[in-house]
């Protein structure tokens, strides 16, 4: 009988211990980091020096406060020792004090107009990593895109502030990059104070004056109050069974993004991770009925759902919203506050349907045959292509950039072909292309979404022959494009003839743009439709 | 020669003054409600008028009652007394002595400040069972493995969160109905009071005085919050609240892992629930036999959604608010160092119960409560600071802290009224049985294996250890439930039942064939041809007993009773 027993339970512990060994979970994440540097790699050499003006000014570039506070303290004291004169040839007084520990921030970027805060999608670098100049460190996760950020100095990254899966406001400190090894540890203290204390002006606890004559502490050995301290904000919350389950799965749970409650990472971040489909079990879990309103303990996880709500229907699921859906949803509301109308106007595009067949095999798509039009008709109505910003004045806008509404993986999103009507259709087409292509790996830049001045959204290839878009905060118009279709039409003699329709709709922000306004533009808009041949112009 | 008297205030749950009453004083003194206590007569009321006896006060609207008992020596003819036994607290305990008190032709009484059940019906055993049952039921009904394997089809299996709550509180009150019904049939007076009922007299002043000749103190325990937890209620919370099972969180934390720990972790993950638990010593389930810790937590742990951290305290949990999750702080059990902080949905505080004792006023009978419990000798009689009996008063349950379980509460009481009918008794702890109610179960009964070692040594005999596996009975099997482990230690020199340890379907059930041997002092010589049905589960120990080694000499004895033809 015991026998019997003990071989039962043999496999399983054996099982067990086995997915403990470290070496393979230390190899899986060393493939992680060099899978995410790599993929870093493809996607930053077209843009590589847009990156770069992007990411400058995201790490500070003067030194930070840490050094400020140090200097009031300890720096007067081993002032003696440093060869003033020296260094006072090199820069101005000030810097000595401030320099002398070139210990830096990382900044949380602000990626877009709208972004308050970002989420850290995954750190590409770990501590003690050393990082050079205009490699990608960190993923950060706007409302509208995730986003490499590059360090702009060689260093060290001595500490990390802000964890994966965690969010900060744009401007706090996410990181700590150290230029040397010798400042690791003053650059963890740091980070301990960052994320300890509440305010983030606390002084560091004071390290030793003079840290050249201090040997550096190995880095495995850091300050006594660092380990608990420092790992506090970069800690990953992970349910019980989500940490089963990446244990079965050998899933890194550090690389994770959370998804639950807090953050934290639930199962199914794991089993998405895995590349796994939810478990049927955890389908016969869901069905759960409340018959009385959220109760107590999950009121936080449903956030800022009404208490007013019905209950949900049985055996329903709810599903946060992701940052791009959540987005999506507060400019929605916002559109609100704005009193739009709608013009409609048909169109003939027969002329167009011929040269779409024409200049197809040269690349050019639909919608950029549209955007192009717009943009002429736009041209020529300065007035629709403005903006009402404070509900007093019009905005002007320079440039006619066209924004086209695209349905990526669940979410929305505009990409922008900035200059429409100075672009040929040729490189108009071509930049259309790479802007969806950016889309799908959410690597668009900020002014490649959200710089639009007019937006075109086309449901026609979906057969829909007219619709209603709503218009987005920020902008005069956007125009709604319904399906091509045979219509009879009896033209001014009497004649009945079949043409291919098209109904355009455009809603526009009546405090800027009126009724006459909108119909002279659309009428515009389809002359250069019926007689597209100064499209390819 | 003094006289005691308690008085019980209406503060909600019972809460109960002892004091010394000569009337004189009672009434010199009534405004005060917790001004009586329990106290050796001051000014030796040398009796004239009622010398020979105390008094129980019991206020008619069951605000405020005093309960007193003789002295000893006072030879008085019972006639002068209300009652022959006064019971304080209508839990399991008190409702096991007041039953048996009847039987034995006492005049009795039971007084509670709360709602008659206590502890068990009402807050404990009774819903959690309810809840239990459901659990076991949608363990069974989800496991698709299981239900294949018995050729069930079942659809995915769903809940409704108010109707488990209401089973639970539903079954509460019908056993607390039963209960009461059973005490009023057979003649026991219930004195129940509470604040509802202040308005009907004057504050404070004992209207009705009840005397008897002996006490019993069975006022239980309530939930032991250590400090530095903030219990709210909502997301910090008892037994007390979750078998209310207001809500079911995504993800809880159970400190403890105890009974209650371990029984609400079934409950909460079969409805869905991740378990993190929270467990100060070394190892889970830390009071179980260790064979049995381990295979149990093999199957009710390591393959369901718990986690768990060992050997550290939580020394501030803090409840969920402003859009912050629950967040318990953890030190190191051994070097109190921090050791991590956790963001939970809920915490469930599971840390054990403290006696409900306070406010008795013990100290006036020259009583000191340690750490709460009521210090009792072996038939519950309650001692003094100075190492005397104080006649006529015994303690039994969870007050005393002998054994916190609701059966052995009630085998004490009926042992304290053997007593004060004149049969001497003691009752052996060691044959109370104890189940820990997970599916599958968990029961045990009389000592473990590293207990029996320990005793072994010290005593100089040789232990043994019999194990079956449920994988070989035919019931379990045709159950699909064949994960189990019976576990027997006894004395191979003699043949005596130490301890047995069950891990398996209806374990709770099984134990007492092993728990009836010890408290009848059943060798396994003798029960080893005793005939158990087949197929039952109770094979298991039928087997366990069979394949224990009793030395020859043991056996020389021979089984009990000569064969008799029938």
């Amino acid at each position: 009988m015991q026998t019997q027993l003990g071989s039962a339970a043999f496999p399983r512990l054996l099982r067990r211990s086995l997915s403990y060994i470290p070496s393979i979970l230390y190899s899986l994440h060393s493939l992680l980091n060099l899978f995410h540097f790599f993929r870093f790699l493809s996607n930053s050499s077209p843009q590589s020096q847009k990156h770069k003006e992007m990411a400058s000014p995201f790490l500070s570039n003067t030194t930070i406060s840490f050094s400020s506070s140090l200097s009031s303290s300890s720096l007067p004291r081993i002032a003696p020792s440093i060869p003033f004169s020296s260094i006072r040839s090199n820069s101005t007084p000030r810097r000595i004090l401030t320099v002398r520990s070139k210990i830096r921030e990382i900044f949380m970027p602000a990626l877009s107009s709208t972004m308050t805060e970002g989420k850290i999608v995954s750190w590409v670098k770990s501590e003690g990593d050393v990082l050079s100049k205009g490699e990608s460190v960190v993923v950060v996760e706007s409302d509208k895109a995730d986003m490499d950020v590059e360090t702009f100095y060689d260093g060290i990254l001595a500490a990390i502030v802000v964890g994966e899966g965690e969010t900060a406001p744009v401007g706090a400190a996410i990181g700590i990059l150290a230029e040397t090894e010798d400042e690791i540890a003053e650059a963890k203290a740091k980070a301990a104070s960052k994320s300890g204390a509440s305010t983030p002006s606390a002084p560091p606890p004071a390290p030793a004056p003079g840290a050249a004559s201090t040997p550096a502490p190995p880095k495995s050995t850091p300050a006594p109050a660092a380990p608990t301290v420092a790992e506090g904000p970069r800690k990953t919350v992970a349910t019980p069974f989500a940490k089963k389950l990446a244990k079965q799965h050998k899933v890194d749970i550090e690389s994770v993004v959370g998804t639950g409650p807090y953050g934290r990472i639930t199962p199914e971040d794991i089993e998405a991770a895995a590349g796994l489909s939810p478990s049927k079990k955890n389908v016969g879990l869901a069905v759960v009925v409340e018959t009385k309103p959220a109760a107590p303990a999950k009121a936080p996880a449903a956030s800022a759902a009404p208490s007013s709500l019905p209950p949900p229907v049985p055996g329903s699921t709810v599903v946060p919203f992701t940052t791009m859906q959540a987005a999506v949803s507060k400019n929605m509301v916002e559109s609100l506050s704005v009193p739009t109308f709608r013009v409609g106007y048909p169109v003939t595009t027969d002329a167009l349907d011929a040269l779409y067949e024409k200049v197809k095999p040269k690349g050019v798509t639909m919608t950029a045959l549209l955007a192009k039009a717009a943009a002429m008709a736009l041209a020529q109505h300065p007035l629709v292509n403005s903006s009402c910003k404070d509900g007093k004045s019009f905005t002007y806008n320079s440039n006619i950039n066209i924004a086209v509404a695209v349905a990526i993986n669940g979410g929305l999103i505009t990409p922008v072909l900035q200059d429409a009507d100075k672009l040929d259709l040729y490189l108009l087409s071509q930049k259309w292309k790479e802007l969806v292509e950016k889309a799908r790996a959410k690597q668009l830049q900020p002014q490649e979404y959200n710089s639009g001045t007019f937006t075109l959204s086309n449901l026609g290839m979906f057969g829909v022959d007219r619709f209603d878009a709503i218009l987005p905060p920020g902008q005069g118009a956007i125009m709604a494009v319904g399906a091509s279709k045979p219509t009879v039409v009896a033209d001014a003699d009497g004649f009945f003839s079949v043409k291919n329709k098209m109904l355009v709709n455009v809603t526009a922000d009546h405090r800027i743009i009126y009724g006459a306004d909108l119909a002279a533009f659309l009428q515009t808009f389809s002359k250069i439709v019926e007689n597209p041949e100064s499209l390819t112009l | 020669m003094h006289s005691i008297c308690f008085q019980a205030t209406g503060v909600p749950r019972s809460n109960y003054i002892f004091d010394s009453c000569s009337p004189a004083l009672a009434i010199s003194k009534p405004i005060n409600l917790r001004f009586c206590g329990l106290r050796k007569e001051a000014f030796g009321f040398s009796g004239l008028t009622h010398s020979s006896s105390g008094r129980v006060r019991f206020s008619s609207r069951g605000h405020s009652k005093k309960v007193s008992a003789s002295a000893e020596s006072n030879g008085s003819p019972p006639k002068s007394f209300d009652y022959d036994l006064i019971i304080i607290g209508a839990g399991v305990g008190g409702h096991g002595a007041a039953l048996h008190a009847v039987e034995k032709g006492l005049k009795t009484a039971i007084i509670e400040g709360d709602v008659v059940g206590g502890t068990c019906v009402n807050r404990g055993c009774v819903p959690s069972k309810a809840l239990l049952a459901v659990s076991g039921k949608m363990r069974e009904l989800q496991s698709e493995h299981h239900m294949k394997a018995l050729g069930l089809q079942v659809s995915a299996a769903g809940y409704d969160r108010q109707g488990v709550a209401d089973h639970a509180n539903n079954l509460a009150s019908k056993i607390r109905s039963n209960l009461t019904n059973s005490m009023k049939a057979l003649g026991v007076d219930i004195l129940t009071g509470g604040p509802q009922k202040v308005k009907y007299g004057k504050v404070g002043f004992p209207d009705n005085i009840v005397t008897a000749k002996n006490i019993i103190i069975a006022t239980g325990s309530v939930p032991f919050v250590p400090k530095g937890i903030e219990v709210d209620g909502k997301t910090v919370i008892t037994s007390d609240h979750a078998l209310k099972l207001e809500s079911v969180p995504d993800w809880i934390a159970i400190v403890g892992s105890g009974y209650i720990g371990l029984e609400f972790s079934d409950v909460y993950t079969a409805l869905g629930s991740e378990v993190t638990f929270i467990e100060a010593l070394d190892q889970l389930m830390p009071g179980f036999d260790p064979e049995i810790g381990k295979l149990a937590q093999r199957v009710l742990i390591n393959p369901r959604k718990i986690d768990y951290h060992t050997g550290v305290f939580a020394t501030k949990i803090t409840p969920a608010k402003d859009g912050k999750p629950v967040i318990i702080e953890l030190i190191d059990a051994k070097t109190k160092e921090p050791k991590d902080t956790l963001e939970v949905d809920a915490a469930l505080i599971a840390t054990g119960r403290a006696p409900f004792t306070n406010g008795l006023g013990l100290e006036n009978v020259n009583v000191v409560t340690q750490r709460g419990f009521v210090p009792v000798d072996e038939r519950m009689r309650v001692i003094d600071t100075n190492g005397n009996l104080v006649p006529h008063l015994y303690c039994i349950g969870d007050a005393n802290g002998k054994m916190m379980l609701a059966h052995a509460a009630s085998a004490q009481g009926i042992s304290v009224v053997e007593q004060v009918t004149g049969r001497d008794h003691v009752l052996n702890h060691l044959s109370i049985p104890a189940a820990c109610f997970t599916h599958p179960e968990i029961s045990m009964v009389g000592l473990t294996e590293p207990q029996a070692r320990e005793k072994a040594q010290k005593e100089g005999f040789e232990v043994g250890v019999a194990k079956t596996s449920f994988k070989a009975n035919t019931k379990a099997l045709a159950e699909n439930e064949g994960e189990g482990l019976a576990k027997l230690i006894y004395r191979p020199d003699n043949g005596e039942i130490l301890g047995v340890h069950i891990f398996g379907l209806h374990a709770a059930d099984l134990i007492h064939e092993a728990s009836n041997a010890i408290a009848l002092g059943t060798r396994i010589q003798d029960i080893k041809f005793a005939v158990h049905a087949h197929p039952t589960l109770s094979e298991v120990l039928d087997e366990l007993f069979k394949s224990a080694k009793v030395k020859a000499a043991a056996l020389s004895h021979g089984p009990v009773s000569e064969p008799v033809a029938v």
